[in-house]
């Protein structure tokens, strides 16, 4: 390790953000088994509002992408920035009021989702003093991000600082015009926008939020995690910058697709589709930037569980970037629509690719930022199985069980008349609820013992003060 | 600091050796799908269906209140189901407001498709026009239960209670959760009147009478006679016409 770092740069706030991520996963996880036995065993209800379905969906919604997403983005671009950049972070004080003003903004949500306080958007439930209080920590996150990119000591910005920017700048938008409401009480509010015009734009935040937080954003954290744990530089230079505008210019029309034969019109629709398949393209740009950037050295794969984890994800990245555009197809969406394979979608998606590569760094972090080995190599190994398996067993479900929905909703006998009842639909889909319950709790289980591994290896760096000795390192003259 | 001082060599190599630079072009590149797409919906007129077909809509919205209460407590409705689509009464409205809260749009859609076999279960496609004072929609995006666009005059009241308060009694299979408790509290007027003039605020036509008039629509009602309200109008304000081709 180079010497002075830890004076150099700062990694506390890094350090927190990962550990709450590890703490995060477990908790988001958590609420979505439940919810997801909640389907399969209704009773799990216990008749009570504040943990009955429809309240506790956006707990997990909001758990997984914006405390465990949210904590690994700021831990990983605040770590990346500053090692590409070879500066300090701009301000430390800005960084802590990001730490502390974002796990605010999680505890708000934990709050008042169960108490029923939501703006009833999908991924925006949160009410407007809560998004108010976002708006400005992301601000904060952003700005002090591009002002170490400012006062950098490297030419150049590095591939993965093109991408978080990307990222941070659209939140912005989305976040600003989706969270546009009149408030009526003190959290409650109606959205400014109604009806169609509501649906589109509700629309461009719910697929942007994908396409950028969820994708941009953890493709920032791939293109430096992956040369960094591999040992080697990133395979195409030329592919990442073209891959990089494709994405930035066309990902923002996608979000259109969500509403195929609905009441938007039909021009839309189209536009959405059509820009949809094109994705295909620059999202497998950067799944091959990725994965053959280990070109040469894919005998890593036998001992390095972390890069496991990296390629994985990419694995995912790649499926998931086919499967939502070939569901984005009118003709497809027509069965898609509404059924669980959108669930199975978005979970190959953020279990696959989302977590994957978030697991993955956060793997490759801990040994750096606590100057110590891992507590368990073989845990991690562990994690990688149940991971991938978990994750395999819940979209294989979905995937049947949402088809299944889609062809007997259309399904007619040989009278002409509709062959099911809505509830014998319903009533088909239990042993895939069931499933779906156990792939996630298989995932979670990996997410506990992740979280296990991560508390032990801060505690083993504690017992051996190899942090403090870290920090007491004499920086060169 | 020494290696800053670099030329570049293209357009691609300014932006990444120039954070401004790099942002504003970024800006602008994310702005353009958004506005292509968003836009043109507020201003297009076959965007909104009443535009070519102003019967679905009621006329007199803003105009006259959609329903009073007169001195021996009777509802007097100057709006008859098929008049048009109108803003929710305030009882209306209280349960939509619980509809929100409980998240039952995660579950069930509002957003009848052009399909035959939807047209068979639902009814009707929806319209535009008929969400147009929707403040957020609530087209949904997932049926674990059936779509409810349409639901308004197909179950009677006493069905719906039974069902909100234990939806297996009735539906043996159902993964519904049971919402007991909606009996238990009352609507507030003075909240609904607040409601009201924040929506009227950002555009949806109420009369004064129909904010006025708010706490005597709702006196006496508990969460579950909104709610049951609420989904009673449901699909029911606009008479739809089969002979017309209200989307191309």
């Amino acid at each position: 390790m180079e010497s002075g770092l830890e004076q150099k740069y700062n990694f506390d706030v890094v350090r927190w953000f990962t550990v709450m991520a590890a703490v995060y996963l477990v908790v988001g996880a958590s609420v979505g088994v439940y919810i997801a036995s909640e389907l399969a065993w209704p009773f799990l209800n216990f008749d009570s509002p504040y943990i009955s379905f429809g309240r506790l969906r956006p707990v997990h919604t909001n758990a997984v992408i914006f405390a465990f997403g949210g904590c690994t983005l700021m831990a990983t671009a605040f770590y990346t920035v500053q090692r590409t950049c070879g500066v300090r972070l701009w301000s430390d004080k800005l960084a802590w009021f990001v730490f502390w003003g974002w796990n605010t903004v999680i505890l708000l949500a934990v709050i008042t989702l169960p108490l029923g306080l939501t703006e009833s958007k999908e991924y925006a439930e949160l009410e407007w003093p809560i998004d108010i209080l976002i708006a400005v920590v992301w601000l904060s996150f952003t700005f002090n991000f591009i002002m170490t990119i400012a006062v950098r000591k490297t030419s150049h910005i590095y591939v993965s600082n093109w991408f978080f920017l990307g990222m941070m700048v659209m939140i912005v938008y989305l976040h600003v015009v989706n969270s546009l409401a009149i408030p009526v009480g003190l959290f409650k509010s109606y959205s400014l926008f109604s009806g169609v015009q509501d649906a589109m734009i509700q629309w461009w935040w719910g697929h942007n939020a994908v396409g950028f937080y969820l994708t941009a954003g953890f493709l920032g954290i791939m293109y430096y995690f992956v040369p960094k744990q591999a040992g080697r530089p990133i395979y195409s230079y030329r592919l990442s910058v073209i891959h990089f505008w494709a994405l930035m210019f066309g990902y923002v029309w996608l979000g259109a697709h969500h509403l195929q034969y609905t009441a938007l019109p039909d021009w839309t629709g189209s536009l959405g589709a059509a820009v949809s398949i094109a994705m295909i393209i620059p999202s497998w740009g950067g799944a091959v930037n990725g994965m053959m950037t280990l070109s040469g050295a894919w005998d890593r794969l036998r001992t390095d569980y972390v890069l496991r984890f990296l390629i994985m994800a990419l694995a995912f990245y790649a499926m998931s970037t086919f499967e939502g555009p070939v569901m984005a197809l009118k003709t497809v969406n027509a069965l898609s629509h509404y059924t669980d394979w959108t669930i199975g979608h978005v979970h190959s998606g953020a279990l696959g690719w989302v977590a994957g590569i978030s697991i993955g760094a956060i793997y490759h972090l801990m040994p750096r930022l606590f100057h110590t080995e891992m507590y368990s190599e073989r845990l991690v190994n562990f994690h990688f199985w149940t991971a991938t398996i978990g994750t395999v067993v819940y979209i294989v479900a979905m995937w049947v069980s949402g088809i299944m929905q889609g062809l007997m909703w259309r399904a007619y006998d040989e009278y002409g008349t509709l062959a099911y009842t809505f509830v014998e639909s319903v009533d088909a889909m239990h042993p895939y609820y069931a499933m779906r319950a156990i792939g996630g709790g298989i995932f979670l289980t990996g997410a506990i013992v992740m979280l296990f591994n991560v508390l032990m290896t801060v505690r083993k760096s504690a017992a051996d003060g190899s942090l403090v000795r870290a920090r007491n390192v004499p920086v060169p003259a | 600091m020494a290696d800053r001082k670099v030329k570049a060599k293209s357009f691609q190599e300014w932006m990444e050796i120039n954070i401004w630079g790099l942002l504003f072009f970024l800006g602008m590149a994310l702005a353009v799908g958004g506005l292509v797409e968003i836009v043109p919906l507020f201003f297009m007129k076959n965007t909104m269906e009443h535009n070519q077909f102003p019967e679905i809509v009621w006329a007199k919205a803003g105009v006259e209140p959609i329903v009073t209460v007169d001195g021996a407590g009777k509802q007097v409705w100057n709006w008859q189901p098929g008049e048009g689509v109108r803003p929710y009464t305030a009882l209306e409205l209280a349960g939509r407001d619980i509809y929100q809260r409980e998240g039952c749009y995660l579950c069930h859609s509002q957003m009848v498709r052009p399909f035959r076999d939807e047209k068979e279960r639902y009814g009707h496609y929806s319209l535009a026009s008929e969400s147009m004072f929707d403040h957020p929609m609530q087209w949904g995006s997932k049926r674990t239960g059936p779509d409810l666009a349409r639901v308004g005059g197909k179950y009677s009241d006493d069905w719906h209670r039974q069902h909100l308060r234990r939806p297996q009694d009735l539906v043996p299979e159902s993964v519904m959760p049971a919402y007991p408790w909606l009996d238990d509290s009352y609507i507030s007027g003075k909240r609904m009147r607040r409601h009201m003039s924040g929506l009227r605020l950002i555009g949806v036509p109420y009369a004064d009478a129909d904010i006025e008039k708010a706490p005597e629509v709702v006196r006496g009602k508990t969460e579950m006679d909104a709610l049951v309200t609420y989904l009673q109008v449901l699909g029911t304000m606009a008479k739809l016409d089969e002979a017309k081709a209200y989307r191309e």
